[in-house]
């Protein structure tokens, strides 16, 4: 009779117990973690906040076909830096992506264990690192002050070189997450390593490598200091571009206008923002808004891709 | 450890190798493999983990060549061609002997691309549905596949994934199939399915097989070639045939203990 009433008092209850050092402390800590990411919220909520409200205000189909008003006039727009920053990024883009992707093949695939693909990585991690305003320095030593001038192709080299890091990085991991079975079923078949990489493991790895090329243009797109003395500043229209659409050339702007001056958003939120002119701050926020909208369709379109893969 | 090459097949001779050492850097995986792999028969490698099995089917469409330590010492014979000469293209070798592997590893193409993958590496210039239907109609899977040639390959099950491997080796039109354990990422059925299949391929083409099943191997083979594995002092393990025969004899009446042993399931 004894041994049962023995056995049930050594069985603790299991109820819970508010009150206990354990379940506070774990109350507690659960609190602090819910408050610190609230926190870490705000900035980027206000950033948001900040540009939406102001920047909304003065946003109107308007400022995309209108140039910048000239000191102390009102009205005006950013139409030919909105044009700038996008063919900026463009060259930028048709520049690193090749490489980028070339690159990243060269590693994943043909490389190995070299001695030459060591230093690419290592080499590709040093750029990545490098400040922006360095890259900025460096293309205006190699382009403009070579070429004489400042230009939308200086710019996008610069982004280039900015881009370059992310998009061989991206790749290669993307080429190095292909399954190595389909490489082993197409070399047995018959395929080459050039066939391989060129039928199987590219096309398996475009969306992240699709990704990848999107996050690196998504920073581009924002970044100041690369452009700030290669692409310049120009308060007119490239030459081959106009608000009126007659006087548009595709020709003209591609082997004049791209050399150049040329504005980009980011160039003119930084002049206008700090400009003590009422017209010009206020196209500094629509700038701003419209810069953070690009990089916000990126995101999306990224992740719609990321999502088609899946 | 003898190898009973001499009194193997009459029938005409797909690989032969002689003395061949396979090694890993200093690291040698297989020693002394001289056998003689006839030709339009199933030969299967059987053996415990780590002997070395895979390695020398690895051998024969030189897959192993993917990986940078690898060498041999030996020869091995092609129908008489040395496969190792220096002037062997190893993407043709592989373009005459196909391979099936463990895992089904269809591409992420539709069905029929991946039928069409290998045939349009070659320039085929012929019709290439018609091309298709008899790959896959060899390989058993037509009447599964038929109305559904534009979808994933990767969506089919592990079963018919594998036949569609194989038809897709079948498409390049191959002298030799090499399956390493096509089997052991499979249920019952479709196993059965696939041994079924080989006793049709058999008919066109040679066949070597790793399996580690040996229900497997007895069922479905002509030859067999029974695999062992011993450590040195210093640990390494090296692999070696410790006997190839019929595979009648290999399962009824074998000469060593060891065979013995493995095919009655006392180790292995």
């Amino acid at each position: 009779m004894n041994s049962p009433e023995l056995a049930a008092s050594t069985i603790r209850s299991m109820k819970r117990s508010p009150s206990s050092p354990r379940t506070l402390f774990s109350s507690i800590m659960t609190a602090v973690a819910f408050l610190c990411a609230a926190l870490a919220l705000i900035p980027l909520t206000a950033v948001i906040y900040y540009v939406l409200v102001n920047g909304l205000a003065s946003l109107s189909p308007s400022v995309f076909l209108t140039l910048p008003p000239a000191p102390g006039l009102t009205g005006g727009g950013f139409g030919n830096a909105f044009l700038g920053t996008l063919s900026t990024v463009m060259i930028a883009a048709f520049i690193s992506i090749p490489f980028g992707i070339l690159g990243a093949i060269y590693l994943a695939e043909f490389g190995g264990d070299s001695k030459l693909t060591e230093w690419i990585n290592f080499f590709t991690n040093v750029l990545s690192g490098v400040p922006s305003i360095v890259v900025g320095a460096f293309a205006y030593a190699a382009v403009v002050l070579r070429t004489g001038r400042f230009s939308a192709v200086a710019g996008g080299i610069a982004l280039a070189v900015l881009m370059l890091p992310t998009i061989v990085r991206t790749a290669t991991e993307a080429l190095e997450a292909v399954p190595k079975e389909y490489r082993q079923a197409a070399i047995g078949l018959g395929a080459t390593r050039f066939q391989t990489t060129l039928k199987i493991v590219l096309p398996s790895a475009i969306p992240a490598i699709v990704t990848g090329i999107m996050l690196a243009i998504a920073r581009a797109a924002g970044e100041t200091a690369p452009v700030l003395f290669t692409a310049s500043f120009n308060r007119f229209w490239n030459s081959g571009l106009s608000l009126n659409p007659v006087n548009v050339n595709p020709f003209t702007y591609l082997t004049q206008g791209v050399w150049e001056p040329t504005a980009t958003m980011s160039r003119l939120v930084f002049d206008f923002a700090t400009a003590p002119y009422k017209a010009q701050q206020e196209l500094a926020w629509a700038g701003a808004l419209v810069l953070v909208t690009l990089v916000l369709i990126t995101s999306v379109l990224t992740r719609f891709v990321i999502r088609r893969k899946r | 450890m003898m190898t009973e090459a001499q009194t193997l097949p009459q029938t005409e001779t797909v690989f032969r190798t002689q003395d061949l050492n396979i090694y890993y850097g200093s690291f040698l995986a297989v020693k002394d493999v001289s056998i003689e792999i006839p030709k339009n028969k199933i030969t299967a490698f059987i053996g415990p983990s780590g002997c070395g099995k895979s390695t020398v089917l690895r051998c024969f469409n030189r897959l192993n060549d993917l990986i940078k330590s690898f060498h041999i010492e030996g020869k091995i014979y092609y129908h008489n061609q040395d496969l190792y000469a220096s002037d062997i293209d190893p993407v043709e070798v592989r373009r005459q002997i196909g391979m099936v592997f463990q895992q089904p590893n269809p591409f992420p193409k539709s069905i029929y691309d991946n039928i069409a993958f290998g045939p349009r590496l070659l320039g085929y210039k012929g019709d290439m549905d018609e091309l298709v239907e008899r790959s896959l109609k060899q390989a058993a899977l037509w009447d599964d596949v038929k109305d559904k040639l534009r979808e994933m390959g990767t969506a089919l099950s592990g079963g018919q994934q594998q036949r569609l491997c194989i038809a897709r080796a079948i498409a390049v039109q191959p002298d030799v199939i090499l399956m390493d354990e096509p089997c052991s990422a499979l249920d019952p059925i479709s196993t059965l399915k696939v041994e079924d299949l080989l006793q049709e391929l058999k008919e066109r083409y040679t066949i070597v097989i790793v399996t580690h099943n040996m229900q497997q191997a007895s069922r479905a083979s002509d030859r067999t070639a029974f695999f062992n594995v011993e450590a040195n002092e210093k640990g390494q393990r090296t692999g070696y045939i410790v006997e190839y025969d019929r595979t009648e004899v290999i399962f009824q009446s074998p000469r060593h203990a060891a065979t013995q042993e493995y095919v009655s399931g006392r180790f292995g």
